[in-house]
């Protein structure tokens, strides 16, 4: 345990940066400059303050660490709570990894309003970890749904030409996601008397209440995740997001849908989560199959990664609900690499888009004569989206199916077609993208990775093959947390279910 | 010793990999060709220490995956199959890599090739040394990605990358099939170490397993697995399509990787897991009968084909074919037999190929070579010597082995082991016929070249001949050599169970067996051993087989001209459908690529008109009524959005807290 409040530190330096960046004043060009060492700077800090707390945190034990807590409005038993156990702890160390590495790559392509972009990404790293690191409801909604704001001014005011129609799409499904989710917070309240979450995890909700509130929740995090068929809003914002916009998109905020799963609906509502879970896996299941045969027919590189996110979202709702240790573990990984992976294929899209300002697969061809370092990197990533042994991508998906294999054999069988669909589509992307002649003049002229560029891959490139050769980093410091849910999840199960009833008859009550 | 001889690959794709710019080509065939060369005399060491001392073990590296109670390790497991396959592999690749020098010269980018080359035989290591299934994965993927990259080395030819897109989204069908193999092995035995499913296996032999409302026999339905996987990487009928495809790689990359080494880790998984196939008599059933009509189905298309890599790509799916049907009546020993000396005469084969199309200006095809023997000599001789163990001509190596797999199936007395002793000559007969073709028509003849063409025909230089004639020495005599030790079995005697002293020796002068526990063959099964009591003209009958094609080619192509053109039109459909292959591409691209495609653009206009017309897009429509009268909320402004979303928020929250203050 740390002698200094450690997380809260986490959550707002960024803030400070971003008040700090409002008051430079000055010549245009000087202020930009300004503003843009003063986000890398901090942000560089936080990931060093990440980094501290993580080799600070006691894998062995499942319990909160790091925990602050402060009466807020005493009236109500609303608390200013903090904590992280091994769920959210890596989620709040890939928020401060993945915003420098966004910050640099935005160090050139954005050109205008450079200060409010960077504002707008501190105040968005402050509302990331505080989601994460939030052990109060009212809290976690605050900071859960303040996120959106940032993300709707990065993508609405540095986006591509239909910004307004992706921004608005997202708008509608969050909204109804988020009131419902609102609804369920309440109603929480109401039943247990308390927006602590661990209080809350404690307190059984008898089960009628949790099958309106699973849907609730579920309404709220399926958007997020995004689950098919709600994801339609995913590969519009990500294609009219400025790059570290989809990076951060994808990296970060796709994953508060998942955590979302597995802090809220798991220990809360564990005889909901038992009896959605087969409805889960054939929905996790349409998504692998039918995102990945769309992404087999895309034009554009940013949708078809877009596309494939969605994908690889399946197998972590799939895994999640699995609610066996390799499933669960392996759900957490995956959305683990796929932030490092599906972020840097974001880049990579944005390095050829700074250069030829077109996302279209068709224009590009033949580029591997130029950028060889280039089609390298791009290539190593390429390999762990399609989950190739030894990159990140592999572990992940291969805990899940595992684990979906001990729950249901049919379902891991249909799951694991997305390995060779994932593949297809892939492999095909790059071929077009990097391999064949060159039919485009200046497609095959361009420059390969300057250094800036270069150095922004290196830390992405080193973390997808460390987690790949040795992801006991990662899982060990899980494991704990993980067994814990697990246990709480099996305990859920027994108290409010007597042993001999069979679960369904519950909510259907039979008409007779 | 054991590290070098899998890392020293591994080092020398990093170096030349990484550094390939600052040290240049040269340094880049210098550090790849050390570091194999280095690991193959290291795996001749492990031969000595390991088979001839009888002393197998297992190193601990570090933990790789652990979830609950799902544990695997870095390892390696350095057992007498394992060394087999090191010794092959590594003293092949080292070949190849030489012989690439030479090869490659003129490429701008041959140091990435030989990078390529060291990652490719440094992934098949990690394969062979897996102590666990999921190790073995890595590996198994891992030289798909090598083959990926070699079979589109050539980046500009979109033909190479469409093959080598083809060869990894096949390959990843049988990939599949292994992922499914690894769950359920784990489902069943609660464990994924080959140690440990192996002691257990004849406790499970009552199981069951529930798999699509069926209840299966549980090492029956693995074993189908692990064969669906083998069926991929080895490229047996049915997901063959993509190897035919994979010459369109440099030859030095056909010789190492589709012929002597990747494409034989079926053979390899499956001999590993024979404690598991042991009883699972169904599962080799299927793999016999796969195996047969591969090498038969293979062999006619063979017949047909003009490209020179292509007929020698035919010719090794067919031998593969003799290898699974081994597998399938379990004479596994035989399988590995076959699998070690085809490696040998294989990869000269291709290597030989390499060097007739760099003497012909890179021209595969060969109805444009022909009278070029005086040109090439050496490369003439070899060739001859390659074909001549492929053939099975008595005392060349691919006799010993081929023999002793035609054996072994007639003698195994089961119905599918006699139909594939029957396939199987059918097989040899072509084998010989297509391979003197494939030496008629290249070097005898007059030229069919262009006259500039002939003008530079020209012998290979050392580099390349050296490592030629390495590999000819093992086409000659790797089969007279090692017959007794792979002739005999566990069941036999005089075999390493009898020796109990380490320090005590395996004499594979002595004909020895020395697999140890290494491979498991039930006594009623031993089929090896029964191979050396069928009648006499059982023996004879694959000699003459192969001699009757040989000469057959010779009437042929050398005596009678005109001859070939009259076969063709008087088995015209028949030719036809061997030509083309018997249209396996074309019915899959109608079955799987199409639909996909087709699919793939439903459902994308699903999202668009279904999912957004019902959802956000349909409401905008709504709400546009609406929204036109108070259009002066509607700036267009994202900030304006978000600042009223901000206001609700606070709204929201404030009325939650004033209710529950209320109350």
């Amino acid at each position: 345990m740390l002698d200094f409040p450690i997380l809260s530190l986490l959550t707002f330096l960024p803030l400070l940066g971003a008040a700090f960046i409002l008051t430079i004043r000055g010549e245009p060009e000087m202020v930009a400059r300004n503003a843009k060492y003063v986000a890398l700077y901090t942000s560089l800090f936080v990931l060093a303050l990440a980094g501290y707390m993580l080799k600070n945190f006691d894998g062995s034990s499942g319990d909160f660490q790091f925990v602050e807590k402060v009466t807020w409005f005493p009236s109500l038993g609303i608390s200013y709570h903090m904590g992280i156990d091994g769920i959210s702890v890596f989620f709040v160390a890939l928020s401060a990894f993945l915003t420098p590495i966004c910050i640099l790559a935005s160090w050139d392509s954005i050109k205008k309003r450079v200060k409010e972009y960077m504002v707008a990404f501190m105040v968005l790293e402050t509302f990331m970890i505080g989601t994460f690191c939030a052990l109060d409801t009212v809290l976690f909604y605050i900071f859960f749904e303040a996120v959106l704001i940032p993300m709707f001014l990065i993508i609405g005011i540095w986006g591509g030409p239909r910004r307004v129609y992706a921004a608005f799409k997202f708008f509608l499904y969050t909204l109804l996601g988020s009131v419902l989710m609102l609804a369920a917070l309440l109603a929480l309240y109401f039943h247990a008397g308390s927006t602590d979450i661990p209080t809350l995890i404690a307190s059984p909700v008898a089960r009628n209440l949790q099958f309106w509130l699973f849907i609730a929740f579920f309404a709220s995090f399926a958007v997020k995740m995004p689950m098919w068929p709600v994801h339609t809003w995913l590969p519009d914002a990500h294609v009219e997001a400025p790059t570290a916009g989809s990076v951060i998109l994808a990296g970060v905020l796709l994953k508060m849908g998942g955590y979302g799963f597995l802090r809220f609906s798991i220990p809360m509502l564990p005889e909901a989560a038992e009896y959605f879970a087969p409805m889960i896996y054939w929905m996790s299941i349409a998504a692998i199959i039918i995102t990945s045969l769309i992404a087999l027919v895309q034009e554009d590189m940013k949708k078809l990664i877009a596309y494939s996110s969605v994908a690889h979202m399946g197998f972590v709702t799939l895994g999640i609900f699995t609610l066996t240790a390799q499933g669960v573990q392996g759900g957490l990984f995956q959305m683990i690499s796929h932030g490092v992976i599906s972020g840097a294929l974001f880049l990579c899209v944005g390095v050829v888009y700074d250069r030829l300002h077109t996302r279209e697969i068709s224009r590009y061809g033949g580029i591997v004569k130029n950028m060889p370092i280039y089609a390298t990197v791009f290539m190593l990533f390429m390999l762990g989206s399609v989950g190739l042994p030894g990159t990140s991508g592999f572990v992940g998906e291969f805990l899940v199916l595992l684990g979906a294999y001990r729950v249901d054999p049919v379902v891991a069988f249909f799951a694991a077609t997305g390995v060779v669909l994932g593949a297809a589509y892939m492999l095909m992307l790059y071929r077009r993208v990097v391999f064949g002649p060159a039919v485009h003049q200046d497609a095959g002229e361009m420059q390969d990775l300057n250094w800036k560029e270069l150095v922004n891959f290196v830390p992405l490139v080193a973390l997808v093959l460390w987690l790949g050769i040795l992801p006991g980093v990662v899982l060990d410091k899980t494991a704990a947390s993980v067994n814990k849910l697990i246990s709480q999840y099996e305990a859920g199960l027994v108290v409010t279910t007597p042993v001999d009833e069979p679960p369904r008859d519950a909510v259907q009550e039979p008409v007779e | 010793m054991e590290l070098v001889a899998v890392f020293a690959p591994l080092v020398g794709f990093l170096i030349a990999f990484l550094f390939g710019k600052q040290i240049g080509p040269r340094g880049a065939q210098f550090v790849t060709c050390t570091g194999m060369i280095l690991a193959a005399v290291m795996s001749c060491a492990l031969f000595y220490s390991v088979i001839l001392q009888n002393d197998p073990r297992v190193l601990h590296l570090a933990t790789w995956i652990a979830a609950g109670d799902f544990e695997v390790q870095w390892a390696l497991r350095i057992d007498q199959l394992t060394v087999i396959m090191m010794c092959v592999i590594n003293i092949v690749s080292a070949c190849v890599h030489v012989y690439s020098v030479g090869y490659m010269s003129h490429d701008p980018a041959r140091a990435r090739f030989m990078a390529y080359l060291s990652l490719f035989t440094f992934a098949m290591l990690m394969l062979v040394t897996a102590n666990n299934m999921v190790q073995l994965f890595f590996g198994w993927e891992g030289v798909g990605l090598a083959s990926y990259l070699l079979i589109g080395f050539w980046s500009h030819k979109p033909s190479a990358n469409a093959a080598a897109v083809k060869a990894f989204v096949v390959n990843r069908v049988g990939d599949f099939g292994l992922l499914m193999a690894i769950f359920t092995t784990f489902v069943v035995f609660g464990t994924v170490q080959f140690d440990a499913i192996f002691t257990m296996a004849p406790d499970k032999t009552v199981d069951t397993f529930n798999f699509f409302g069926f209840e299966i026999h549980a090492l029956t339905l693995i074993c189908l697995m692990l064969f669906v996987g083998a069926v991929g990487k080895s490229a047996q009928l049915g997901l063959h399509t993509w190897l035919p495809d994979a010459m369109e790689g440099p030859t030095p990359v056909s010789a190492l990787i589709h012929a002597a080494t990747m494409v034989t880790a079926g053979v390899f998984l499956i001999t590993r897991f024979s404690p598991l196939f042991e009883y699972a008599p169904f599962a080799r059933e299927i793999v016999c009968i796969v195996g047969a009509m591969t090498a038969l189905v293979a062999a006619t298309i063979g017949l047909t084909q003009f490209d020179i890599k292509r007929v020698i790509a035919y010719s090794t799916m067919s031998q593969l074919g003799y290898m699974f049907f081994a597998l399938g009546v379990s004479a596994y020993s035989a399988a590995m037999f076959h699998l070690m000396t085809h490696a040998f005469f294989k990869a000269l084969l291709f290597l030989g190929a390499g060097s007739v199309i760099h003497a012909m200006s890179n021209e595969q095809d060969m109805r444009r070579m022909g009278g070029i023997w005086k040109y090439i000599p050496t490369t003439y001789v070899l060739m001859w010597v390659g074909s001549l163990a492929l053939a099975g001509v008595p005392f060349f190596a691919g006799f010993y082995s081929k023999d002793l797999i035609l054996e072994a199936a007639f003698a195994s007395g089961s119905w599918f082991g006699q139909m594939a002793f029957w396939m199987g000559i059918a097989a040899a007969l072509m084998t010989a016929f297509y391979s003197w073709r494939l030496i008629l028509l290249t070097f005898h003849g007059k030229p069919r070249a262009s006259a500039e063409t002939m003008a530079h025909v020209h012998e290979s230089p050392n580099v390349m001949l050296i490592p030629l004639a390495v590999l000819a020495a093992g086409a000659i005599m790797a089969g007279s050599m090692f017959y007794g030790a792979f002739a005999n079995s566990a069941t036999s005697p005089g075999h390493t169970q009898d020796i109990k002293h380490v320090g005590d020796m395996v004499s594979i002068w002595d004909k020895d067996y020395f697999f140890g526990d290494s491979i498991k063959v039930l006594p009623e099964n031993d089929s090896v051993v029964a191979a050396h009591h069928v009648p006499k003209w059982v023996k004879l009958l694959p000699i003459l087989a192969g001699a009757l094609g040989i000469g057959f080619a010779f009437v042929v192509y050398m005596f009678r001209e005109g001859m070939a053109d009259k076969i063709v039109r008087a088995f015209k459909p028949l030719h036809t459908l061997f030509y083309n292959k018997w249209y396996f591409d074309e019915l899959y691209n109608f079955l799987f690529v199409k639909p996909c495609f087709v699919i793939g653009k439903l459902f994308w206009k699903g999202d668009k008109n279904v999912i957004d017309g019902l959802g956000p897009d349909g409401v905008s429509k709504l709400s546009r009524g609406i929204a036109g009268r108070l259009g002066v909320f509607q700036t267009g402004y994202m900030f304006h959005y978000a600042f009223v979303m901000m206001i609700g928020l606070i709204g929201l929250v404030s009325w939650f807290i004033y209710r529950t203050m209320g109350s």
